[in-house]
């Protein structure tokens, strides 16, 4: 029965590891999916919390997702801080579509580079008590390096999804997304209801990033193979809807734990960009596309 | 410019860089000029794309890999000459670029740019468990020692890409003054009402794929013994996407010059940093250029130059009066 061990095994690793990915794509489905913000950038600013809660943790002994928790303002300043740049540059001429990435393409460069010329291209990683620790159920062994973050991520899910529906700056979010022009008849600003959803995408990445220096690892150049798995997650769960971006990560988690398992790891990484152009060849508005 | 002046100057550019292989002897400058050289017909081809038809393309890595690879199993299995790995190369990657063609029946702008970076992890997670170029290791290849009438196979491979760099400018050169480039800029202004008017858009659009593959996978062709090394990190490298797309931005994305300008202009000035300050913070100079220039300059210096030359004409003209 080794065999199927290690399936049921994979599915638990693949499960966790979607709640981790949901956390990930957050911040693109609310980019991206909402706002038509094309931020390929968002995997480096993940990287980008990776290295904060190294930092803090290597200097400090602070606790990654303590760090995450409390960088999320930063984040989100620098989130609202970009919309800007990003408003004044491309969304107000009405050239922001390729434009608008070729300058996020940029933007992805410069904090990679920046990251690799502050630290290096070591791996890095987080010290915390619980990371090393595992428990089994049956014969399916659950690591709390990947237990840990699934639950955050799953916990930011919810936070989000709470947000968007029930408060009133949620609400305005969506509705930017829908009809900017009605949104300012309502007496809201298009502008600054946008800024904050840029800006919380962005500090959906401090938290993501100390997530991902948990489960393994980081460098520089890592968020390269994000930006496929992000937008294929996005892309399959419908382009801004939160749930589905939820059921969307666990698939690709599931498909690249299966592929890891049972082809090598090094088949890994093409199974989320192999999802994202079928997703994007066959059903182009998602799994569940408004 | 004119066809006969285009020529003119195309002949007297390789005139002059066969001209310096007979005089300068220091291989540094070979090895430099090539990479410049290769960025030219790398910017160019991703031009022809990109700046005409508004299809941003972040995948330039895989077809210059591609042609890399098709040259490394050409040597592997056959010895084959250098000539026929670069019309195979072009062939593999001009296939690819015609794929690509098909692929923009159903994603337009955006979605096309992230599929065709998917593109160029998918190949490379490919080319890393093809045992037969090396895996992920990589692989070594002995350069031949010499090169018919020229003394030094790396002056043979600088001209070739010198070659290599007049044929993709001239090639969008041409297609600029044809009917190809009137409607491929129509597809960019507006693809619907470009199709409405009669322009068959996908015939064009496969048309510039194609060429721009073509052209990435010549210059990926050569480069295995110019290396001597080849591994998929390296040939998947994000640079190539970052640099062909960042170099027509600079120049300018609108005609073939653009490009070149860009080209020459930030390949030699990364050549210079890399050297004299360290690879890393030269691209850290390429990404913020690339940003100041997206936001402050979007037409590049050819549309700076352009906007200048009319500010001082209607002065000219102000002042005759």
């Amino acid at each position: 029965m080794v065999w199927l061990d290690l399936l049921l095994n994979a599915l638990a690793a693949g499960i966790l590891l979607g709640g981790f990915y949901a956390a990930v794509s957050l911040g693109i489905a609310l980019a991206f999916g909402l706002l038509d913000i094309v931020n390929i950038a968002h995997p480096v600013f993940v990287m980008l919390g990776s290295y904060v809660a190294y930092g803090m943790n290597a200097r400090f002994g602070f606790d990654p997702i303590l760090t995450g928790l409390l960088f999320t303002p930063v984040f989100y300043a620098l989130g609202v801080l970009l919309y800007r740049v990003y408003y004044v540059s491309f969304e107000r001429k009405g050239a922001e579509s390729l434009r608008g990435l070729v300058f996020f393409f940029g933007v992805l460069f410069i904090v990679e580079v920046s990251l690799l010329l502050a630290f290096g291209v070591d791996y890095r990683m987080v010290e915390a008590r619980y990371i090393g620790e595992t428990f089994q159920i049956g014969p399916v062994g659950i690591a709390f390096r990947l237990l840990v973050p699934c639950v955050v991520g799953v916990a930011l899910t919810g936070a989000l999804y709470l947000f968007l529906s029930r408060t009133f700056y949620g609400r305005a979010i969506q509705a930017v997304a829908q009809d900017s022009f009605a949104l300012r008849l309502m007496g809201a600003n298009p502008f600054r209801v946008k800024g904050i959803a840029f800006g919380l995408a962005i500090a959906t990445a401090a938290l993501a990033g100390a997530l991902l220096i948990m489960i393994g690892p980081v460098e520089p150049a890592m968020n390269r193979e994000y930006i496929g798995r992000v937008f294929a997650v996005a892309v399959l769960g419908g382009m801004g809807s939160i749930g589905g971006t939820l059921v969307a990560a666990i698939i690709v988690g599931v498909a690249e734990s299966l592929t890891s398992t049972f082809y090598g790891p090094s088949w890994g990484v093409a199974v989320s960009f192999g999802v994202l152009l079928l997703a994007l060849a066959v059903r182009p508005s998602g799994l569940f596309g408004r | 410019m004119g066809a006969r002046s285009f020529g003119a100057v195309a002949l007297a550019v390789v005139v002059a860089g066969l001209a310096v292989t007979r005089v300068l002897d220091n291989q540094y400058y070979y090895f430099a000029g090539y990479v410049v050289l290769q960025y030219v017909v790398l910017a160019t081809a991703w031009n022809i794309l990109g700046g005409y038809t508004g299809y941003v393309n972040f995948g330039t890595p895989a077809f210059f890999a591609l042609g890399a690879y098709t040259a490394v199993v050409l040597i592997q299995s056959l010895k084959a000459p250098l000539a026929i790995q670069l019309v195979a190369g072009a062939i593999i990657s001009g296939l690819l670029g015609l794929a690509l063609g098909y692929l923009t029946l159903r994603l337009r702008g955006v979605f096309f740019s992230i599929a065709t970076l998917a593109l160029a992890v998918v190949l490379q997670t490919m080319f890393i468990n093809w045992e037969y170029t090396g895996g992920a290791r990589g692989i070594t290849l002995v350069r031949p020692a010499s090169a018919p009438l020229f003394g030094n196979y790396v002056q043979f491979l600088f001209v070739v890409m010198l070659g290599l760099a007049v044929l993709a400018v001239a090639t969008a050169w041409w297609i600029e003054r044809s009917w190809i480039g009137r409607g491929l800029t129509a597809i960019r202004d507006n693809e619907e009402a470009a199709e409405c008017m009669g322009v068959p858009t996908l015939r064009l659009k496969l048309v510039a794929t194609t060429v721009s593959g073509v052209l990435m996978g010549l210059a990926g062709a050569p480069f295995p013994y110019y290396v001597t090394f080849v591994e998929p990190t390296s040939v998947f490298d994000l640079n190539y996407a970052v640099n062909s797309l960042a170099m027509p931005m600079i120049g300018g994305s609108t005609t073939w010059i653009g490009p070149v300008i860009g080209a020459v202009l930030l390949g030699t000035a990364q050549q210079i940093a890399t050297v004299t300050i360290s690879s890393a913070l030269n691209l850290l100079l390429v990404g913020l250029i690339l940003v100041a220039f997206v936001i402050l300059a979007p037409e590049g210096i050819v549309g700076l130059v352009q906007r200048l030359a009319r500010r001082s004409g209607e002065r000219t003209r102000r002042s005759g009066v």
